[in-house]
């Protein structure tokens, strides 16, 4: 196995605030796994822990690459990246004041990605053209839609294998929102990526997932092993297809 | 090297001809006095914008360097008659190690909280100088000028020549800062801090080498300013002006920019010595005060946003 994320018993904390309860969640090479939950159920937490911005207090999480086990409960952000993980950050959190091509670059600011730029540059703008009609745009002053596409951008330039997308779906037109979903599937494809995908659009996320868990209240009530499982779900009906 | 690089140090060239020119031809002392003080602050100020402009990293500070920078000085002259470039040097090397100690303590916490933090260096700062006997203690200490170097005819001239090659150093390091991806890095953070993490830029990393070049060129501002007055004592090394005036110059320049705080200090720095001469040194405070009120109201970015606006209604303006 190449690739092999591994979080197990992950307890996150906001201060008193539980916000991840024992959670576990594996991503295997080359799926795309979907963690659905509505709001303020500790997707957005699962993945800051993933990327070394929160601490978990219990648990552990485990990055395998090509044989070597990583500790990613340890290890600082910006090695994290190193290893090859890259986060499309919730509400996109660009750079407003610094130009699109500025944002791209930040993307690849570890030195192990500073051989690659001008590829993935030029990958970028190809994925993304109007992101290279816009280069010396200030970012903050594009649409909602443009400025998703550039945060997916950017994560890209650090030649992530395993690409971790926080709610692409916020803030997005539906139309823009299954755009973006589709653009997604299209560059796990071209780059061969690992996708783990936090979503509250069920509908969407399930049409590029493999398989996905369902967190409530910072626990994984439920992991589908087949997007079937996942839609015949109890909890689903419940949150997601006003059935009971 | 670009076409920009080239006319940037054809300028800097230019300026310490300038400089040199001046002192060799113009009799009158006052002028390196009062030039003396204008170039500091030039220097003080393009510190300063390297960690609180490029990074957004309000830093109250800058008195607790300058004031280190003077008694380095005052040190090395004492114990070992340092000659005055060996002074400045030093005190870059402390400054830079101040910064990265001060920077590993207080860097860590974001926002209001780090400058409040800042605020208390001085006062550490200010209350070890004020028990160390060896460089006077709280009453101060008097120093003697050694002999003038020729071809300068007096210190004063000579200290005047000397600051400028170091404000020369200072812009153009913070020139390389901003052009460089280091400054790219601290503008991510000033723009949103959790973001730059999250994409991999070492941001704590990034801050420390920004604070310690801001420290180094604040301490080396501070240096030459012993042999200047010839007297130092804790209260006037110090000074939280120096804190004041390095922010209000920047901010009131402009911070996206290394010009930004070269215009401003000019600009503060000549007001202030004009004042001085004409009414009071008293009232210095209170007209930095007005004008930093009255750019925060009426422009925020500093005298580069003013001229930016102008330019692009002009550019609209015409066919």
């Amino acid at each position: 196995m190449a690739l092999r994320l591994a979080a197990t018993g992950v307890d996150a904390r906001y201060g008193a605030v539980r916000a991840l309860n024992g959670a576990s969640v594996t991503v295997e090479d080359g799926e795309t796994v979907v963690l659905l939950g509505t709001n303020g159920n500790g997707k957005s937490t699962l993945m800051k822990c993933l990327m070394g911005i929160v601490r978990p207090v219990a648990g552990s999480i485990e990055l395998e690459v090509d044989g070597t086990r990583h500790d990613l409960a340890r290890l600082p952000t910006e090695e994290i990246v190193g290893l090859g993980v890259a986060l499309v950050p919730e509400g996109r959190r660009l750079f407003p004041k610094l130009t699109v091509e500025e944002n791209l670059m930040l993307g690849a600011f570890r030195k192990s990605a500073r051989a690659q730029i001008a590829t993935n540059l030029a990958f970028a703008y190809e994925a993304f053209p109007v992101l290279a009609e816009r280069r010396r745009q200030l970012a903050g002053t594009m649409s909602g839609g443009q400025q998703q596409m550039l945060a997916i951008g950017r994560a890209l330039m650090s030649s992530p294998r395993l690409l971790l997308v926080d709610e692409p779906s916020v803030g997005l037109s539906p139309l823009l929102v299954s755009q973006t979903i589709t653009k997604i599937e299209e560059l796990k494809k071209k780059f061969g990526l690992t996708v783990l995908m936090a979503e509250q659009n069920f509908h969407q996320a399930v049409r590029i997932a493999d398989r996905g868990y369902i967190i409530v209240h910072g626990e994984i009530a439920f992991e589908g092993k087949t997007v079937a499982e996942l839609q015949s779900n109890e909890i689903v009906k419940q949150l997601y297809l006003g059935g009971g | 090297m670009t076409g920009r690089g080239v006319w940037f140090w054809i300028g800097a060239a230019l300026f310490i001809a300038l400089a040199v020119a001046l002192a060799l031809v113009v009799r009158n002392e006052y002028v390196f006095f009062a030039g003396f003080v204008i170039l500091q602050f030039i220097v003080l100020a393009t510190a300063w914008n390297i960690l609180g402009g490029y990074a957004g990293y309000v830093n109250f500070g800058t008195s607790a360097f300058f004031g280190i920078g003077v008694y380095t000085a005052i040190f090395l002259l004492k114990a070992f008659s340092a000659p005055l470039l060996v002074q400045i040097g030093v005190a870059a090397v402390v400054g830079a190690a101040m910064g990265l100690g001060i920077g590993l303590l207080t860097l860590r916490l974001r926002g209001i909280f780090f400058s409040i933090a800042t605020v208390a260096i001085t006062i550490i700062a200010e209350t070890l100088i004020i028990n160390w006997k060896f460089v006077g203690g709280a009453t101060g200490v008097q120093m003697l000028r050694p002999p003038v170097t020729p071809p300068f005819d007096s210190y004063i001239k000579m200290l005047f020549v000397v600051l400028a090659i170091l404000v020369v150093i200072a812009v153009a390091l913070a020139r390389y800062v901003q052009d460089s991806k280091l400054g790219r890095g601290l503008r991510a953070v000033r723009d949103d801090e959790v973001a730059a993490e999250s994409c991999g830029v070492p941001t704590l990393n990034l801050k420390l080498v920004a604070c310690a070049i801001s420290g180094a060129l604040m301490c080396a501002a501070g240096a030459p300013s012993a042999m200047y007055l010839q007297f130092a004592d804790p209260v006037s090394a110090f000074n939280l002006n120096y804190s004041v005036s390095a922010l209000a110059m920047s901010l009131i320049g402009g911070t996206s920019h290394w010009i930004g705080p070269v215009l401003g200090a000019i600009l503060l720095g000549s007001t202030q010595q004009l004042l001085t001469v004409t009414i009071s040194s008293e009232i210095n405070v209170l007209v930095l005060g007005l004008m930093l009120v009255l750019f925060v109201v009426a422009a925020p970015e500093g005298i580069i946003g003013l001229v930016r606006r102008l330019w692009r209604r002009v550019g609209k303006g015409s066919p």
